[in-house]
């Protein structure tokens, strides 16, 4: 087995190269794992809204691709446009269309859950390969390059790229506009009314609707259409500031890896950032390591998966010797209590 | 052209036959209240095993491995879910992600970024003699590999199991009140924990069926959301053994469509095929839950038992 016999030569070897594409440089800071980050703090951020509401939304990765997709065909349509002024306002409309498309996407995933009660996790999982189906038609079929060698759309134009943060980096002002959404975010749950129903409805619905007089069904929807948008703003960014162009694949599972970037933040919008950048890091690094050191980066699932299950150990720990720091979604409410049992 | 309806029954069979396994194992699983999402996180580590087993000791030693596979990935996930009682949502997905992970890595690590060709001994055809001779159906029903004839009886063998001994009563007791089970002396925990794994076992099978008597290879994320149609089959038919069955069917029947269209010269982009079991895995589970009027266990999903 090629397990067996890596040696203890490679693992440092493997390591060096995480290193070196994660934090080793400050070029490696800035142009991979902050480039890497700013696609997970925003889909990562779409997580934690919808989870905070108790609707878990697993399908930021088909929203984002609504997203990317959108954005490559408003650009596509706006750079058709002669006159400057106009043009301007390209690029914002891009980033538009794509929120839009987002909500649109997890709006099908509302409608089903309010309508007929589908399990969300299902149905968002289901529209996730239906997007990634769509984007591998239109990369080959109306949205291919003209010289059709390709599959992917052709490169958009230097006026609808996203400004540069960091000049002579990759870094885009998508990371800025990722961080400000964090900040709305936190402030707009944490201080608002509609923040109030969104919690009040994800800590306990029944209470929620009961004794709060709160309209569970529409807040529900609500966090799950903004959740698509973000999710669909991570896609036109990563259009805009990264690919210039849609293509298959263009997504190596960020909408996955946002479960874990919102699980590990505790579902706090402002700590999404700090973890959005840990992934980010990670991912980088993970990417590092395939390239020089052949390690193969899908292992960074597992590393996921394992932190997920370790945050779930560590709060079924916490259940049995109480503190107040309980992640809201991990003591929710069973789905149909029975009568007369504890609600504790 | 009755060749071509003859292909579409045999390829819907075939296609069902992974399907059926991994809803019958999930059937299970709802029936003693759990949903596990890590499905797919089972049947991707199946159909691992399949391929490592297979290349090593041949079709047998596969579907043991496989088996074994899908057991391991059932394991974590019942640690949580009936041990820890966490959200069974996120520890299923988290097991889905564990799988595809662990799967994925190994795969490139022992066969480098590509995947080299991997040539692994597959199960064969073994057409029934007489039965497969019967017209149209013969050889969709009977010409098939012999795992297809063991899913065929499994489906009768765990609807009397479930519904008729006194194993299969404490099992749905379990799923529909928890608490009046405890006091009825069933050990609630101990239940669920083995119908997870049965489930994970049956989950491990469909991915070996997929492998061995299906594809013939292995290919990162080759499970394309079998797991989690196959949730959508349980709920499609009724937390029933025989209705998985017949929703499974339809399932084999949409994914073979392909064949009869090509057959028929109808041309469309095949992403539509593609994406075809998943515009219907959302519909039926609208269809499902607009025709809701008892049939998932009360408890399904609790995490919290009292």
């Amino acid at each position: 087995m090629g397990l067996m016999t890596t040696g203890s030569a490679s693992i440092a070897q493997a390591l060096a190269a995480f290193w070196h594409g994660s934090l080793g440089s400050e070029y490696a800071i800035v142009s991979a794992t902050l480039v890497r980050a700013t696609p997970l703090i925003l889909t990562g951020l779409a997580v934690a809204i919808a989870f905070r509401a108790g609707v878990l939304n697993i399908g930021a990765e088909g929203q984002f691709l609504a997203g990317a997709t959108a954005a490559t065909i408003s650009a596509g349509l706006a750079a058709a446009w002669p006159n400057p002024a106009q043009s301007a306002l390209a690029l914002p409309l891009a980033l538009f269309g794509g929120a839009v498309a987002g909500a649109t996407w997890a709006g099908v995933a509302a409608w089903l859950r309010q309508r007929f009660g589908v399990l969300e996790v299902i149905s968002t999982i289901m529209l996730n390969f239906i997007a990634a189906e769509a984007v591998a038609y239109l990369v080959r079929g109306p949205l291919q390059e003209p010289s059709h060698v390709y599959p992917q759309t052709p490169t958009l134009p230097p006026g609808l790229h996203l400004a540069k943060l960091v000049p002579g980096s990759r870094l885009h002002v998508g990371f800025a506009l990722a961080v400000v959404a964090a900040v709305i975010a936190w402030w707009v749950i944490r201080e608002t009314a509609s923040g109030f129903r969104l919690r009040a409805t994800g800590a306990n619905p029944l209470a929620a609707a009961s004794a709060g007089q709160i309209d569970v069904r529409a807040a529900a929807t609500r966090a799950f259409l903004v959740s698509g948008a973000v999710a669909g703003l991570a896609g036109a960014v990563e259009v805009t500031g990264v690919t210039y162009a849609l293509y298959e694949n263009i997504s190596p599972g960020y909408g996955y890896t946002a479960i874990a970037v919102a699980l590990l933040a505790n579902l706090d919008p402002l700590a999404v950032v700090a973890s959005g950048i840990f992934f980010g890091a990670l991912e980088a690094g993970a990417a590092g390591m395939q390239r020089d050191a052949g390690v193969p980066s899908v292992v960074v699932s597992a590393v996921e998966a394992s932190i997920i299950l370790a945050i779930l150990a560590a709060s079924a720990a916490r259940a049995r010797w109480p503190s107040p720091a309980i992640p809201q979604l991990l003591r929710r409410p069973v789905r149909t209590p029975a009568a007369g049992s504890d609600p504790a | 052209m009755s060749g071509s309806v003859t292909a579409f029954f045999e390829a819907t069979v075939r296609t069902a036959t992974p399907l059926l396994f991994a809803g019958l194992g999930e059937t299970l699983a709802e029936q003693a209240g759990v949903i596990n999402v890590g499905l797919e996180g089972i049947v991707i580590a199946g159909a691992f095993g399949a391929v490592a087993g297979a290349a090593v000791g041949g079709v047998a030693f596969g579907f043991l491995v496989a088996a074994a596979g899908g057991a391991a990935m059932a394991a974590v996930f019942a640690v949580f879910a009936a041990i820890l009682r966490s959200d069974q949502i996120i520890a299923g997905t988290a097991v889905t992600l564990l799988g595809l992970g662990v799967t994925g890595t190994l795969y490139r690590w022992e066969f480098g970024p590509s995947g080299a060709a991997l040539t692994i001994p597959t199960m064969h055809a073994m057409p029934l003699p007489l039965l497969d001779n019967i017209p149209v159906l013969g050889p969709a029903l009977f010409g098939q590999p012999p795992v297809a004839y063991a899913a065929y009886l499994l489906v009768p063998a765990l609807w009397w199991w479930t519904y008729r001994t006194y194993g299969g009563l404490a099992l749905r007791a379990v799923g529909e009140n928890p608490e009046a089970a405890r006091v009825a002396g069933i050990p609630v925990r101990r239940v669920q924990f083995a119908a997870i794994m049965a489930g994970g076992v049956l989950g491990g099978v469909s991915g070996g069926t997929l492998v061995l008597a299906q594809v013939g290879t292995f290919a990162e994320g080759m499970s394309a959301g079998r797991g989690f149609i196959a949730i959508a089959i349980v709920a499609l038919g009724r937390w029933n053994p025989a209705g998985a069955a017949a929703a499974a069917v339809i399932f084999g029947a949409a994914s073979a469509l392909q064949f009869l269209f090509q057959a028929m010269g109808w041309h469309a982009p095949y992403q539509l095929f593609l994406a075809f079991p998943y515009v219907l895995t959302l519909a039926a589970l609208a269809f499902a839950g607009s025709a809701r009027q008892g049939g998932a266990p009360a408890a399904l999903g609790r995490a919290r038992i009292d």
